[in-house]
């Protein structure tokens, strides 16, 4: 029950803060805020008390709650707590606080309503990470999905029409797909058992037919795909990241792609592990090219915030190359970068959203030389610029190359010319300050700097962020279980090196047998 | 012989309260045009029940004479306010739906 | 109590600079700062030394001391700790980055002294000592690639420091992406050693490349390749040498300890670490020393042809780190870092005695405008003098002279090298006499063409006169054996690094025969230089400097045209794949989204608002479809 409280705070939240706001619109931020810090501690809390840090071989789900819902259809009310569920929350909570910190200032009308859908995406998403039944699990993916329409939609700039009509088709047609191929595995477990179900354990057993389950398979990452976003499918985001208001900015970049990911790591792979492991190299490629294209586009921009919108592309690409890399160590990276990137993408947007709170625009022609005026703004952009860049001793550094160190061995090619990213995401993030910070100075009257709540909330993302980069282990030793488990259920372990370099060696790396 | 002709009967009403229905330009001979065609319909049914021998054909009419009802109340007062919102009862000067 | 156990000090204590420097900001005052930016690099030096003094005698019984702070990852195989290891080799390059450091962040605060940045320079000047320290003494690869990626942080911040003009701006642009590159490489080496050696400590992977890798097989060439690559970006040798000297927008101080002295040295390090590696790749090891000679010869003609005195350090310093890779190249370990050490000594020298000439001309840097300074800045003349002469490499008196001639005695006896690369060597030196020398002459002789501001007080001058000291004394560490037989260096250093093979059977004769070329050479430069260059025998250096072949000079003067070749190759490719584009994607579903709202055009127009054409295609519909089930009725 403890597992649905999670839920059900920021749900039971949203109309409170709708309807508190006709007194006290103070009371209404004061209530989301509450909000995220309960959640955030209980989430915590529920993982502490539950783990068994001493048992020597750790369970994967540290949680489980189990009740019957609709027993003639096979689904249940069935949610569950693991490693990767518990970082996720913990990072929903965080940029839930961030969120509201940056829409402080920003949002000036109908603010309750404005909570109600925050709390409310906030409570899906956090559904979502939990959910263990996959008819809930796409009761949540939608409940995550109209609330962010209505924030893009309402809130949102200029364009608001254009990006939130395009976010709301992508999503739905990726979620139409994602439901089509939900049923068709229930229906499967029918024709096997006798009896549909919808519970991923039920799943996990289910056999399924080699060609069935490439199309599920494919079904599945198409649906997940378009959230993460995977290259052909990801033309929604930079629109819609763009003309959202700084606060849903901060929630699309650093949490709703994360369903994304998750979705596939929870799903798409365990459910059908061969069909992903044929499919491996394919999404890999589309990873790389994610990562270049995201990277070269992302250079090309004079719009900050579509700046970073098309880097966070050229991030969730190693995310991607991780998750397919079918190996622990990729996944480790994987599921970092997720983190990181929520941290330094949310922070980024909300950097973009006290610039243009400022200078009232985000075109970066119309920037230049803010440093003297804003040094503390400044520097704290170019902390997470570099962060961006992946320097070395912050969390991204550590995702981007465990990914890439893992999926070497399988992919060499593909790896090597992932890295190459590296080079372009110095090119990009170099010109995010070149263009706003240095150079002459374009703004002659005085800016105010970064104080107050703003700052506190971005020192502590920069905290988060040095803290995981140089004692990663804190995360890793909360989803090695669930990763383990991934890593066991693969057909085979691709961590021989094959392809063109295969042929070079005279004897089989020594690591490699051990496994 | 009595149905052949009842229902030659229904179909000349349908026709003329669809032509009624294309040709007149004013809602209320329209609406009239509509009764026609309901009542032609109508017709039709209470001839083929009485050609079976079955209820149906009647239970159907006494449907269409409530459902007629129905909408000539909601019709009426549609047109109502279309002649004081817009001062004319024409069908073809009321074209705000245009595509 | 073990002195060697405050080893964990030596990076922090610049580290907790930086951050006091960062957090206290504006609280500071102007001394504060001074002395919590020097005295933490002071103090870093300071442990240094007790450590050296600690570490050095232990030396013949063991070899390397290992620090374990705590475990950084462990997870699926791949183990990192943050863990130092000090030996021989990270014990030299230490001293040098807090000794030399704290003399150029004592320098600093006279030369800053003014600047609206001050706070912020100190504060990434001591980041970067930092994360130099850590570079040097990572234990494993990782660890070693955070500092590598610092350092070069640091000197984009530092290059930028001036940020109001775009053009610095652009160089420190420049400098990180192109260091980057070979960044980038030097990551994939790293993949590379852990998929297949299955560990990152750099002792273990080189033990393990023995044992799996045969000499000159396909992987370890890839791996020695690789990770040459990385140093060549860092130490901007020759593809990728292009970004160090626009990287002289930053202040002088910063050409002085990041690229001069320690940062662009960091690639030598590197190879001289992973000599393991290396040994396994002979091919790519004279790669090495090939590309070495060829940079160390452009560079010094690049160095003849600059106006600006910044610039022609820059090249120079290419040139000099060009021997530096010459020596690794031909497997004189040691060679090559003494000639680090001398380098370092008497290159921040150079750096710091032009910084000084420019401060008092107001910060003027072309050397056309400069001349006769010698009276009104004595000082510096004279240590700018000794730097000069030890750059040349003036006999016996000058620590440039015993590094550059062991280099060189090297390529002659190596059994990996080859005649050219010596003759290449001493064309190079003759090439540094000359270019040192003009700058000595067009500088400080002739007539004032500008009035210099006074000399600038004893900030400035004490590590101008201590560098000289150490530039004229540091080459008596390790004399040749005709000159004395000191080996002391070179024994320090067999501790860590193989002894270089050369071929016995070489006798003292011929080394001395090599010795006096090579001192011919470099005092042939500086002749030349007198002869082009002292005012009176010709008229200006301008009219030397035309006198060359134009087309020649047109070249030369384009600096290679390397420049031009990658902004035609590589800049604006990109820049013109990335403006005219767009997102190609998005097209696509652009297009779709056009093809709809064409078809719903046409589609639209049935939708008039009349409703008799409603109630007509109402019963035009009734009958079609009427018409269709009487029709499919009889079959």
């Amino acid at each position: 029950m403890i597992l649905w409280l999670l839920i059900i705070i920021p749900f039971l939240a949203a109309p409170l803060a709708w309807w508190t706001a006709r007194r006290s619109q103070l009371l209404t931020v004061w209530i989301a805020l509450c909000a995220f810090i309960i959640d955030g501690l209980l989430s915590v809390i529920v993982w502490l008390w539950y783990r068994v840090p001493s048992d020597p071989t750790p369970q994967q789900w540290i949680l489980d709650s189990h009740t019957p819902w609709i027993p003639q259809w096979g689904i249940d009310l069935h949610l569950g707590l693991d490693g990767i569920s518990f970082v996720l929350i913990v990072l929903t909570n965080v940029l839930g606080l961030v969120a509201v910190v940056s829409s402080w200032k920003e949002i000036r009308e109908r603010q309750g309503f404005y909570y109600f859908n925050l709390l409310l995406v906030m409570s899906g998403v956090i559904g979502v990470f939990l959910a263990l039944d996959l008819f809930l699990f796409f009761l949540f993916w939608e409940v995550m999905l109209l609330p962010m329409y209505l924030i893009v939609a309402v809130w949102g700039h200029e364009n608001r029409r254009y990006a939130s009509f395009k976010f709301f088709l992508f999503t739905q047609a990726g979620s139409l797909v994602l439901l089509v191929a939900i049923a068709t595995l229930a229906l499967l477990h029918q024709d096997a058992t006798g009896t549909p179900s919808f519970d991923y354990h039920d799943l996990l057993e289910l056999s399924i037919s080699p060609s069935s389950a490439w199309w599920l398979m494919l079904a599945f990452f198409v649906g997940f795909g378009v959230k993460l976003p995977v290259v052909p499918l990801h033309t929604w985001l930079p629109d819609t990241h763009t003309e959202a208001p700084t606060g849903g900015s901060v929630i699309l970049a650093g949490l709703l792609l994360k369903t994304g990911a998750y979705g596939l790591l929870r799903f798409a792979i365990p459910l059908f592990p061969e069909a992903a492991q044929a499919f491996a190299p394919v999404a890999m490629a589309l990873g790389v090219i994610g990562v270049l294209y995201g990277a070269a586009l992302a250079f090309a921009q004079t719009d900050y915030k579509r700046l970073v919108a098309y880097s966070s592309i050229s991030h969730l690409g190693f995310a991607l190359i991780g998750i397919f890399a079918m190996n622990k160590l990729a996944l480790q990276g994987a599921v970092m970068q997720l983190i990181a990137h929520g941290v330094s993408s949310a922070a980024l947007f909300m950097l973009a959203g006290v610039l243009q709170d400022r200078l009232h625009t985000r075109d970066m022609r119309r920037m230049g030389g803010l440093w003297a005026s804003v040094p503390r703004l400044a520097s704290i952009t170019l902390f997470f610029a570099v962060a961006s860049l992946g320097l070395p001793g912050l969390a991204n550094f550590i995702g981007e190359f465990l990914v890439l160190f893992g999926s070497f061995g399988a992919h060499p090619w593909l790896t090597a010319s992932a890295a190459t990213g590296m080079i372009a995401a110095a090119i990009y993030s170099l010109a995010l300050i070149q263009r706003t910070f240095h150079g002459p100075l374009a703004v002659d009257r005085q800016l105010p700097d970064l104080s107050g709540t703003p700052l506190a909330v971005l020192i502590s993302m920069m905290i988060i962020l040095v803290w995981l980069g140089w004692y990663p282990m804190v995360l890793f030793s909360a989803t090695e279980p669930t990763l383990e488990f991934l890593h066991h259920l693969e057909p085979s372990m691709p961590n021989m090196p094959n392809g063109d370099l295969s042929a070079l060696t005279l004897q089989p790396p020594p690591h490699a047998s051990a496994q | 012989m009595l149905t052949t002709h009842a229902l030659i009967l229904a179909m000349v009403l349908f026709c003329l309260g669809l032509v009624g229905l294309l040709m007149r330009r004013n809602i209320i001979y329209m609406l009239l045009s509509v009764e026609i065609m309901l009542n032609a319909a109508s017709l039709a049914f209470i001839a083929a029940g009485a050609r079976w021998n079955q209820a149906d054909g009647q239970i159907m009419y006494l449907l269409i004479l409530t459902l007629a009802a129905a909408e000539v109340s909601v019709a009426l007062g549609i047109v109502l306010q279309i002649s004081s919102r817009f001062q004319t009862l024409d069908a073809d000067a009321l074209s705000e739906m245009k595509g | 109590m073990n002195t060697l156990q405050l080893l964990w000090l030596i990076p922090a204590l610049p580290l907790a600079g930086y951050l006091v420097l960062l957090i206290l900001g504006k609280r500071l005052s102007h001394r504060q700062i001074s002395w919590i930016g020097t005295g933490s690099v002071g103090a870093a030096a300071v442990v240094t030394g007790l450590v050296a003094s600690d570490f050095i005698p232990q030396l013949s019984h063991r070899t390397s001391y290992r620090q374990v702070l705590w475990t950084w990852i462990n997870t699926s195989g791949l183990t990192a700790e943050v863990a130092w290891h000090l030996d021989a080799l990270s014990l030299l390059m230490l001293l040098v980055v807090t000794g030399i450091g704290f003399l150029i962040h004592l320098y600093s605060t006279g030369y800053m002294s003014g600047d609206d940045g001050y706070r912020r320079f100190f504060a990434y000047m001591n980041l970067f000592v930092a994360a130099m320290v850590t570079l040097v003494l990572a234990d494993n690869l990782l660890l070693f690639y955070v500092g590598w990626e610092g350092v070069g942080l640091c000197s984009y911040l530092l290059i930028g420091f001036w940020y109001r003009n775009p053009e610095n701006g652009a160089a420190a642009q420049k400098a990180f992406i192109v260091t980057r590159i070979g960044d980038t490489a030097l990551a994939i080496g790293l993949f590379v050693i852990y998929s297949y050696l299955g560990t990152l400590s750099m002792h273990e992977a080189s033990l393990r490349a023995a044992d799996t890798w045969p000499v000159g097989s396909t992987l370890v060439t890839a791996v020695a390749a690789l990770l040459l690559f990385g140093a060549l970006g860092k130490s901007a040798q020759l593809p990728l040498h292009v970004w160090l000297p626009d990287a002289m927008a930053g202040p002088t101080p910063v050409s002085a300890l990041i690229h001069a002295a320690t940062m662009v040295t960091a690639g030598v390090y590197l190879i001289a670490r992973m000599h393991g590696i290396f040994a396994l790749a002979p091919a790519v090891q004279f790669a090495v020393a090939v590309i070495g000679v060829l940079t160390l010869l452009l560079a010094a003609v690049n160095a003849l042809m600059q106006r600006d005195i910044k610039r022609v350090l820059a090249y120079s310093t290419i040139s000099q780190i060009g021997y530096m890779f010459l020596a690794l190249g031909v497997g004189a370990w040691s060679a090559a870092l003494f000639h680090f050490l001398t380098h370092a000594c008497f290159k921040a020298l150079l750096f710091l005695a032009a910084g000084s000439v420019i401060l008092s001309l107001h910060h003027e840097q072309d050397m056309l405008r400069m001349g006769g300074l010698r009276r009104s800045l004595p000082l510096t003349f004279w240590t700018f003098l000794i730097g000069a002469a030890a750059l040349s490499g003036v006999p016996f008196i000058t620590s440039g002279f015993y590094s550059k001639d062991w280099i060189l005695w090297s390529v002659w006896s190596s059994p990996f090298s080859h005649h050219w690369l010596w003759i290449g060597g001493l064309i190079g030196t003759m090439l540094t006499g000359l270019y040192s020398f003009r700058m000595v002459f067009m500088v400080f002789f002739g007539e004032q063409r500008i009035k210099p501001g006074p000399e600038a007080g004893p900030a400035v001058s004490i590590p101008l006169v201590l560098l000289a000291l150490l530039a004229m004394t540091v080459g008596f560490l390790e004399l040749p054996r005709t000159l004395g037989d000191v080996p002391l260096f070179s024994h320090y250093l067999t501790h860590t690094l193989p002894n270089q093979a050369s071929a016995p059977e070489m006798d003292a004769g011929e080394e001395v025969r090599t010795q006096v070329t090579a001192g011919f050479m470099a005092v042939l430069g500086i002749g030349l230089a007198f002869v082009s260059f002292f005012p009176g025998t010709v008229r200006s250096g301008r009219s030397a400097l035309l006198s060359w072949h134009y087309n020649v000079a047109e070249l030369w003067l384009r600096e290679w045209g390397f420049d031009q070749a990658y902004d035609r190759l590589f800049v604006r490719p990109w820049l013109s794949f990335t403006s005219t584009t767009g997102d190609a994607i998005d097209r696509v579903y652009q297009g779709f989204v056009e093809a709809i709202s064409m078809a719903h055009e046409h589609i639209v127009r049935t939708q008039t608002g009349l409703v008799r054409w409603y109630a007509a295609t109402l019963a035009v519909g009734a009958l079609v479809l009427l018409g269709f089930v009487i029709g499919w009725q009889p079959r």
